[in-house]
């Protein structure tokens, strides 16, 4: 009895320094959450100062002031109708859509394990794209608003069209096959659009202003249509993130671990299909937010999806919401669209954030 | 190149052959000789196919008189002055994308990497729209302006991404943001320009053969004899650093200059069929693919995806001038059509016998 109560003992110095260690550790750990947490809340200040830069910026500026009265007490001023019905509706769709692209591209490189990926390699982009040519040229609809439906199917139908592809038979969907289902849709969808546009001026004319991206007269009656969609997607994504931490350690050792992989894949396809689907069919194709915004979050939080994928939604909005408003100021007459902004604003600080950081590998 | 595993027997199926001294040995492999020995024979065949046919057909017979120098002058001149240089022009470009597509392919290791990925081809296409829209300039012009954009582009990726020697991750991403950028420049300019104008700059960036002649056949010539023999020789160690560059380095290949070389020499080409034919898309990316699964081969093939490649863009020309006849597609959204299509095929077809 007494040797084995004395075994303990004689070991109780390493014990205790394992548990001081252990402690630490989470202490640590503790203060690294803390930081991402405050990282988080600033991000979210950021994207609040943007949503209320963009809604008082514009061909006429509107004080901040009169912005909150016009939310509180509506006199019907021509400057409160403005806010109401044109720049609040905008800048709520700049963020949904921002955040949808960020977190659907997210969603992508975690599911793929390709740091190449983004929602329009599931398709998403060329399907929605090739169903607004149909819609044009076949139905003669002319506005963003009749585009919709089309858009939103085309992007569900060839998203699922790839993750079908994608899927090796009785097993699961891996990485490279995903991206190369992907590419091979895209690129019969994109060859049908070239064809049809080269034939008819018509379609041309009117793709050629869809398929830059923009939020320009897009109303609320828009985002009434599309909101369940974006926020059912939404909530999906940021449910899976676990899960996905489990995925991202590679499928026999997540299978090992009890993960459920085919199921988590599915359920973030779905999701992806929703918000990609839904944020395309609103604002039309805009390809550098969901590829490039899960990079920068990534430099931040490093591979932790709990992490990645707020980060990733609230860095994307901002970035949306921000070139939205940069556009209705920076030409002296007419605006420039934010699918043009994303671009030109984001590549230098996505550049300069891939030369400064070693950048953290999927 | 990581997710496909090496089949057992693709390995070892192959039989040595060697000079008497020993000096030169290579294994000969029958599915890869039969493999070549069908792509060639395809691609001939599309080749005589692309000869005959057109409004004013012209029997096999005929064809051949005319290339001999002998039969009627229609003839003669649409064979060997119409249709002739522009089935070379296909052959030719559609070999040099699926090396240079193969090239970058490996050395970014990734299956999506294409000519794309350093700018180039934004660059190119960039160059291109704007020499179009904003200069008005000449056929020979637009070439220029699209070869400066993408050598220019391509060199700035290239310093932008240069930092304690250039990695192959950070080369991308910063391919990626330059490319993002241009594209915005292009949409900017095309939803500017009278719909006239956008419509040329938007069919030259879709890639097209329409009415190339000789010029254009001799000027690819000549940058595939000077670039492909050594991209050829550089096979081997291409494959090499496909395993990871230290290993490739501790097996004594000289990372940094390979690279260096192949990326210059795979510019290079890319931007000879770019300034030819516009920015054709998907035979980059889909030869070398192709190639592969149909070769069995586990590493990169330059041979096999040469010659995919140029099978692709007979067929995609031969499709782009007659299937919708009159009306003339730019071959590049057949090339999209019908490369896409086949490797959905190909995929599917895995998907059903449940191989990787």
């Amino acid at each position: 009895m007494s040797a084995q109560t004395a075994a303990p003992e004689r070991r109780s110095p390493d014990r205790d320094e394992a548990t001081q260690a252990l402690a630490k550790r989470t202490r640590a750990g503790a203060k690294v959450h803390t930081a991402r947490a405050l990282g988080l809340l600033v991000a979210i200040g950021v994207l609040l100062l943007c949503v209320g830069l963009s809604v008082s910026v514009g061909a006429k500026s509107i004080p901040l002031g009169t912005v909150w009265e016009a939310l509180v007490s509506n006199d019907g001023s021509y400057d409160h109708s403005v806010v109401v019905e044109l720049r609040i509706p905008r800048a709520v769709l700049g963020v949904f859509v921002g955040a949808a692209l960020g977190l659907s591209g997210a969603l992508m490189q975690g599911l793929t394990r390709n740091p190449l990926a983004e929602p329009g390699i599931l398709g998403v982009n060329s399907g929605a794209a090739a169903a607004v040519v149909v819609a044009i040229f076949v139905f003669g609809l002319t506005s963003p608003g009749a585009y919709v439906w089309f858009a939103f199917v085309g992007a569900a139908v060839a998203a699922l069209a790839v993750y079908a592809l994608g899927s090796r038979g009785r097993s699961q969907a891996t990485p490279v096959r995903l991206a190369l289902a992907g590419t091979a849709v895209a690129a019969v969808l994109q060859g049908l659009v070239y064809a049809v546009i080269v034939l008819d001026d018509f379609v041309f004319d009117r793709i050629r202003f869809w398929q830059v991206g923009s939020l320009v007269g897009r109303d609320l009656e828009l985002f009434s249509r599309i909101w369940p969609f974006l926020v059912t997607g939404v909530v999906i994504a940021l449910l899976l993130a676990p899960a996905l931490n489990t995925v991202a350690l590679g499928d026999d050792l997540a299978a090992a671990l009890g993960a459920h992989i085919n199921r988590t894949r599915l359920l973030a396809a779905v999701a992806i299909v929703l918000m990609c689907g839904a944020a395309t069919a609103t604002a039309g194709p805009i390809w550098f937010v969901g590829l490039t915004v899960p990079h920068v979050a990534r430099a931040i939080t490093g591979p932790d999806q709990r992490w990645l994928l707020p980060y990733s939604a609230v860095l994307a909005a901002v970035l949306l919401t921000a070139a939205d408003t940069l556009g209705r100021v920076v030409l002296p007459t007419g605006e420039l669209e934010v699918g043009i902004i994303t671009a030109l604003v984001g590549a230098p600080v996505f550049i300069a954030l891939v030369r400064r950081k070693r950048m953290a590998q999927i | 190149m990581t997710a496909t595993t090496p089949r057992p027997g693709s390995v070892r199926s192959g039989r040595p052959v060697r000079t008497r001294s020993g000096r030169v040995s290579f294994l000969v492999r029958p599915r890869t000789a039969a493999v070549t020995g069908a792509l060639v024979a395809a691609i001939a065949a599309v080749f005589a196919a692309l000869l005959m046919l057109g409004e004013y057909e012209i029997t096999l017979p005929r064809v051949a008189a005319a290339l001999a120098g002998q039969g009627e002058r229609l003839d003669l001149f649409f064979v060997r002055d119409v249709r002739l240089p522009r089935a070379w022009v296909a052959v030719l470009v559609g070999a040099s994308l699926g090396v240079a597509g193969a090239v970058f392919q490996s050395l970014s290791r990734n299956p999506l990497g294409s000519p794309d990925i350093i700018g180039f081809t934004g660059g190119a296409a960039t160059g291109a729209v704007l020499t179009i829209l904003v200069f008005g300039g000449s056929m020979l012009q637009v070439s220029l302006g699209a070869v400066a954009g993408g050598v220019a582009t391509a060199g700035l990726v290239y310093l932008l991404a240069m930092k304690n020697g250039v990695q192959g991750y950070r080369l991308i991403l910063v391919g990626i943001g330059i490319s993002a950028m241009l594209t915005s420049v292009r949409d900017y300019l095309i939803t500017r320009a009278d719909l006239t104008d956008a419509k040329a700059a938007q069919v030259w960036m879709i890639g097209s053969l329409n009415a190339r002649g000789w010029t254009e056949v001799i000027a690819v010539a000549v940058c595939m004899a000077v670039l492909l023999p050594p991209l050829l020789a550089m096979g081997p160690r291409l494959r090499l650093m496909e395993m990871g560059e230290q290993t490739a380095h501790a097996l004594g290949v000289p990372v940094q200059r390979t690279q260096a070389v192949a990326l210059l020499a795979a510019s290079a080409l890319t931007g000879a069929a770019i300034a030819v034919a516009g920015p054709i898309s998907f035979i980059a990316l889909a030869a070398p693919q192709l190639a592969r699964r149909l070769l069995r081969s586990t590493g990169t093939t330059l041979f096999g995806a040469a010659l995919m490649g140029a099978l692709l863009l007979v067929t995609a020309d031969l499709v782009a001038q007659h299937a919708l006849s009159p009306a003339q597609l730019p071959v590049g959204a057949v090339t999209a059509v019908i490369g896409g299509s086949y490797l959905v095929w190909l995929l599917y077809r895995e998907w059903r016998t449940g191989r990787a």
